[in-house]
């Protein structure tokens, strides 16, 4: 080896190296962002798990009861309702993750010497908050069994372990794959299209076919809506596929309506492919453009709920969550697919995905400009 | 007389580099105008600007009385370009991107068809319409590209030095179609820096440095200078310029940069 080609070959690298601006901020700004995204997303301690309660019974002896759901700490118990009806909505919804039922006849039941039935329920769809919020309930249903009602109903505690009946909804065996699957369409969806589209437009530039089609007539929003329609039809496919194979290979029910999905599915690939565009009008070569969907992409795993229960991430994080459009989506695609939510349901995730998308159109439109400059 | 272009202390700065300074120029309809000058000397910012893909600095333009920034749209639909770079779609054949480029410019199919055909006699690419245009060959593509500039049939040609890179067979091919089109009355304007191509143009402008430093008939430009070439001119107005001595052609090349003629 002749050392001085051999320092040419490496002086030569630098030099590139710190003129390809994009590769060198990758280099340089990506550790620091994936320890500060890791760090703080990457969290399967669930507590504080959203809980509803439905006290029927209003005496001292219920609410002591809640009491005790509330010290464990592992509850938050935010959600006051009157109705069964009300609990199965926040369900649906997705607001809560648990909800008690403390039945009408609770105390005149415990006088009795009677063991009253409290519900306990989990929202199985994602298991690593399903496992959890399953043990802690039953773990607390159990403390209070034995340590206050022993004292004051002897009898009971004898009889029984725990006056809680736990029981799993939506996703009764807890099965990881029920939640995986949907999550998985969503984003295998999203980097599909932004990667498609994200390349649609930098492909002109760097072929210089761009040049070719800038001195003709055609308008900024024609040739963007030309470029878009297409990758529409194809994501749109790419998601029929993802969707059917998914669900019938690993076995995943369908709980929800199938056109409610398809009509919000549609809109996320607009939102996708805006995106898509966006990245396009800054990437000046298909590598650049490829780099910039890496660090679109990375977030967007973390931050939208696809591994890790957003439910753990500190506060800030999950705001941050709010500007990834995939989250919304992921909500609605587990909301349809696993509990069976309708649009009613959805309406907030479907508002925003829908104002996202708006917004991004109108800011890769005018980002593009028909001009060389 | 009908003006083609005309452009009016035309400039355009990138940050502190001017890169045409201050041009003026007429040009009337029906001509082969022949735009020269050394690389980077502002020839293809000139022609961006008059095509409306760069905006100027200061100073206008118009195309048959159209201003290049103001009436952008009616100005696009006017010219026909060919750009330096070959810039149809290679993975689409012969007939694809002339089809995608007539329905750009929103010709009815009818229409679209015949001078589809018209332009495919006319390149010598009847037989290759079903090509990827990735497949053929320099001069081949050349012609192509001509032919998409002028599916619309523009009033004025812009050709980006469109024999660059290109074999001495095509090259005259490709001018003897130009001169062909001009006696239809479309006007033509053309970069270039082979000097046996400048003297085929009715009128030249030579730029340098971002300057027009000279403008009018080749005829009249050797008779002003009393030389007997264009390219003797040329070095005459190289030397006058940057107060350095240029002995032959070979040192013109310094200046110049292209591959001689």
């Amino acid at each position: 080896m002749n050392p001085k080609r051999f320092w040419a070959i490496v002086k030569k690298e630098f030099l590139q190296l710190k003129r390809d601006k994009p590769s060198m901020a990758i280099a340089l700004i990506m550790p620091v962002m994936m320890l500060l995204l890791f760090g703080y997303a990457v969290s399967t301690d669930v507590d504080h798990i959203a809980t509803a309660y439905l006290d029927l019974s209003r005496t001292p002896e219920s609410r002591e009861l809640l009491a005790k759901f509330r010290a464990s700490n592992y509850f938050n118990l935010d959600y006051p309702v009157n109705t069964t009806a009300e609990l199965n909505s926040l369900f649906k919804k997705g607001k809560i993750k648990a909800g008690l039922i403390i039945p009408p006849d609770y105390t005149e039941k415990l006088n009795r010497g009677q063991i009253p039935e409290v519900k306990y329920i989990v929202d199985g769809s994602d298991p690593s908050i399903a496992r959890p919020a399953l043990s802690s309930g039953v773990l607390v249903g159990q403390n209070y069994t034995r340590e206050i009602l022993a004292k004051k109903y002897p009898q009971i505690a004898k009889n029984s372990i725990s006056l809680i009946r736990a029981e799993v909804r939506y996703n009764p065996k807890i099965r990881s794959q029920i939640f995986t699957i949907p999550g998985l369409i969503g984003l295998v969806m999203q980097n599909l299209t932004v990667l498609l589209t994200a390349f649609a437009l930098v492909r002109e530039k760097e072929r210089g076919t761009i040049e070719q089609l800038i001195v003709t007539p055609v308008t900024s929003f024609e040739l963007i809506l030309g470029k878009l329609v297409p990758y529409v039809l194809i994501g749109f496919l790419s998601f029929t596929i993802a969707f059917y194979f998914g669900i019938n290979w690993f076995s995943v029910p369908m709980q929800g309506d199938t056109l409610t999905l398809f009509a919000l599915a549609l809109c996320f690939v607009a939102v996708a492919l805006a995106i898509g565009i966006l990245i396009s009008t800054v990437a000046r070569t298909q590598l650049q453009a490829m780099q910039m969907t890496i660090v679109f992409l990375l977030p967007s795993i973390l931050l939208s709920g696809f591994m890790f229960p957003r439910e753990a991430m500190p506060k800030i994080i999950q705001y941050l969550g709010y500007a990834i459009p995939l989250t919304y989506f992921l909500e609605i695609l587990r909301g349809i697919i696993i509990r069976g939510a309708g649009l009613l349901e959805l309406q907030n995730q479907a508002i925003a995905l829908t104002v996202l998308g708006v917004f991004l159109l109108v800011a890769a439109s005018l980002r593009f400009k028909k001009r060389l400059e | 007389m009908t003006v083609a272009i005309l452009t009016e202390n035309l400039t355009k700065t990138f940050g502190p580099k001017v890169a045409v300074d201050n041009v003026s120029f007429t040009v009337p309809a029906g001509k082969i105008f022949g735009l020269l000058g050394p690389n980077g000397s502002g020839k293809s910012t000139t022609i961006r600007m008059l095509c409306g893909a760069l905006l100027p600095t200061s100073g206008r333009a118009e195309i048959f009385g159209m201003d290049v920034v103001k009436k952008t749209r009616e100005v696009r639909n006017l010219i026909g370009y060919m750009s330096q770079r070959f810039s149809l779609y290679e993975d689409l054949t012969v007939e694809e991107n002339l089809d995608f480029f007539g329905r750009i410019y929103n010709l009815p199919a009818k229409l679209l068809k015949s001078r589809k055909e018209e332009i495919l006699l006319m390149a010598g690419l009847t037989e290759n319409r079903k090509t990827l245009t990735a497949h053929l060959s320099g001069g081949w593509k050349q012609r192509l590209a001509l032919g998409a500039a002028m599916i619309h049939r523009p009033k004025l040609l812009i050709l980006d030095e469109p024999t660059a890179g290109v074999d001495p067979v095509s090259r005259r091919i490709f001018w003897e179609i130009i001169k062909k089109l001009c006696a239809t009355g479309i006007s033509v304007l053309v970069t270039t820096h082979y000097m046996d191509e400048a003297e085929i143009c009715d009128i030249v402008g030579f730029i340098f440095n971002g300057k027009l430093v000279s403008f009018g008939t080749p005829a009249e430009l050797m008779a002003k200078e009393g030389k007997d070439s264009l390219e003797d001119v040329f070095i005459e107005y190289v030397e006058r310029t940057t107060g350095k001595k240029v002995y032959d052609f070979k040192d013109l090349e310094k200046f110049i940069g292209g591959k001689p003629a």
